[in-house]
């Protein structure tokens, strides 16, 4: 693939946190019987009106904001006109010309460990608009059942310049703006649940060309993978056709993710028409200075910002300080374990919540919310190790023993199961004194140049201790011991 | 505020704005002439889904030209300076608190659905 540049922008509709819908006070709550949120204003019945929903902006600003982009002091509701039955006005109601939100961008970190990079996205706008219904193809005597509860939803189109040129760029940007839009509420990032889905807008071109090929937008991609394979594998048929000699024609795709394949929905010639204009129903939406400084005044530390004080403050590397503020729960335990702690213990807490608690919530399938094992129990347990009370491998015990409510803090574990270090030299002598006796072995294959002879006897050390044994010190007397 | 004679004002009432306006104006400038083609006619019909005998769609044809040649008549006034208006009246959207406000009112409203199942509304089989 050297010869070729691979283009992505990405739409997203994250839809908003708000307990009524966008235009009308119908609840917006998941998982109801069908059309029992469906109001008179979301069926669309004659002569209902629209009223703005405040919250559904009060979300829009604050995206605008914490994404650095212009919060338009003006902006236009229009109708976007099509025929669709889960769509009873005939229109949606979204915005064209003037958008809530101009402008802004996002940085992204891609990639792990020695090979990632700083990426930044341009976003173009982020518009409000009204979600449709869900229309069901089940035979129903050879029609289609419609539902209208989501009819309504409030929902923000965020829109990326073409700034991505892979698919693992394309993900990283979807993770980070779904971290955002979770971290400053707006919206709960249920991907299974339709809260926060994507477009991807694909094209390739020779690498070194400035113009842009022709792309295809895929449509619907509600998981991060969903959207790397199809990504992938739009590419490989673009660059596929190209290769042989066939022109890429506009068109709208859907994703199998059965076949990991895309096929065409429609091409650029039945492209949809939506003849655009200014809802009349709707008057422009002002939005005060003052209100967008309140809500300025209201947003939290963001993502990026405690990013940067992590490392700076913290001395956390780049990576652990992104994967630390990969969510609001997740920041707020470290931080949490980090204040009790100490800040001096940064680095051992952030390994403890990123691998050791990450690594035991993923296997019992729970939250960081759901954790058995509170911030204040983690530092407990950090400082005993930092403290020199106990090693780090009995500290996965005592962890283990947190983990299943053996005791309240891990000082009261390691008082009763006996597990405190053994630091007295003394004691440590005459262990390593017995070992060297027992495994005569051993201590000649070191004489003779083996050094894993000697970690058979530090092995030994340790297992004559019952793993309590300072490990340092072990080893410092065996050297000791065995060069004298 | 776009100002125009009293006349043209009258007959053009400017739901919208010049924005749109210009808009609509430009969109019909790039078809080369202020009018439209039979077939064109036939396809804005076919996208408001509203069905049009030959003889409807002529004189449809007609009804839309005049009201482009109205509109090329109000080009020539200059809207130098002019800012877009986005709605007739000079005011800006009221909002409504973010509160739930309307009870479940299915049962009513599915009993003058023609069809529903399930306590869906039915419709002619659609599938994209």
């Amino acid at each position: 693939m050297n010869q070729w540049e691979v283009v992505i922008g990405i739409e997203t509709h994250a839809q908003l946190a708000t307990v009524s819908k966008i235009f009308s006070g119908a609840s917006t709550a998941f998982g109801a019987a069908p059309n029992t949120q469906a109001c008179a204003v979301d069926l669309a019945l004659p002569g209902v009106l629209p009223v703005l929903n405040k919250q559904a902006v009060e979300c829009a600003i604050r995206f605008g904001l914490a994404i650095g982009a212009e919060v338009a002091k003006k902006s236009v509701f229009a109708r976007k006109n099509y025929f669709y039955p889960d769509l009873p006005k005939g229109y949606q109601i979204s915005q064209m010309d003037l958008p809530v939100v101009v402008g802004g961008a996002i940085t992204l970190q891609v990639g792990l460990g020695e090979k990632a990079y700083e990426k930044v996205v341009r976003l173009t706008r982020a518009h409000l608009e009204e979600d449709a219904g869900k229309s069901l193809h089940e035979d129903f005597h050879g029609k289609s059942g419609i539902d209208l509860n989501r009819a309504g939803t409030p929902l923000l189109e965020i829109v990326s310049e073409p700034d991505m040129r892979s698919s693992d760029e394309a993900v990283a940007y979807a993770k980070s703006l779904h971290a955002l839009v979770r971290w400053i509420g707006i919206c709960d990032g249920n991907m299974q649940e339709g809260s926060f889905r994507c477009d991807a807008n694909v094209s390739v071109r020779p690498k070194g060309q400035a113009e842009l090929g022709t792309r295809r937008e895929i449509k619907n991609l509600n998981s991060f993978r969903f959207l790397k394979e199809a990504i992938d594998f739009e590419v490989q048929w673009q660059i596929n056709e190209i290769e042989e000699g066939r022109r890429i024609q506009q068109a709208t795709v859907l994703f199998d993710p059965d076949t990991g394949e895309t096929r065409m929905m429609r091409s650029k010639e039945d492209a949809h028409d939506y003849r655009y204009f200014p809802d009349p129903d709707l008057l422009p939406l002002i939005i005060s200075s003052d209100w967008i400084a309140r809500v300025q005044g209201e947003l939290p530390e963001l993502p990026g910002q405690m990013r940067e004080r992590f490392v700076n403050e913290l001395g956390l590397s780049t990576y652990d300080a992104t994967t630390l503020t990969a969510s609001q729960e997740m920041a707020d335990y470290f931080e949490s374990t980090v204040a009790i702690a100490g800040k001096a213990n940064a680095k051992p807490c952030a390994n403890w919540v990123m691998v050791d608690l990450a690594a035991r919530l993923n296997k019992e399938g729970r939250e960081l919310t759901e954790s058995p094992v509170s911030a204040a129990q983690l530092a407990g347990l950090v400082q005993r190790i930092a403290d020199n009370t106990i090693s780090n491998n009995i500290a996965k015990k005592v962890f283990e023993a947190l983990w299943n409510g053996d005791g309240d803090n891990a000082d009261e574990i390691i008082e009763k199961q006996g597990l405190k270090q053994i630091t007295d030299s003394g004691a440590i002598e005459s262990l390593v004194d017995e070992v060297l006796a027992a495994n005569a072995a051993n201590v000649a294959e070191f004489k003779a140049g083996k050094e894993k002879a000697f970690n058979a006897l530090v092995g030994q050390v340790m297992k004559a201790a019952k793993g309590k044994a300072n490990p340092q010190q072990v080893n410092d007397l065996l050297r000791a011991k065995l060069s004298g | 505020m776009l100002r125009l004679g009293g006349a043209v004002e009258k007959t053009f009432m400017i739901p919208y704005n010049a924005f749109h306006f210009k808009t609509l104006c430009t969109a019909i400038k790039s078809l080369g002439t202020m009018s439209l083609t039979l077939e064109q006619v036939k396809r804005i019909a076919h996208l408001a889904r509203i069905e049009v005998s030959e003889s409807e769609a002529l004189s449809t044809q007609g009804h839309l030209n005049g009201i482009f040649q109205l509109i090329e008549q109000m080009q020539a006034v200059d809207t130098t300076g002019v800012e877009p208006m986005a709605h007739a009246q000079d005011l800006s959207q009221r909002l409504r608190a973010d509160l739930v406000t309307e009870a479940d009112h299915r049962a009513a409203y599915q009993a003058v659905a023609p069809e529903t199942e399930a306590s869906l509304y039915l419709v002619p089989k659609v599938i994209e």
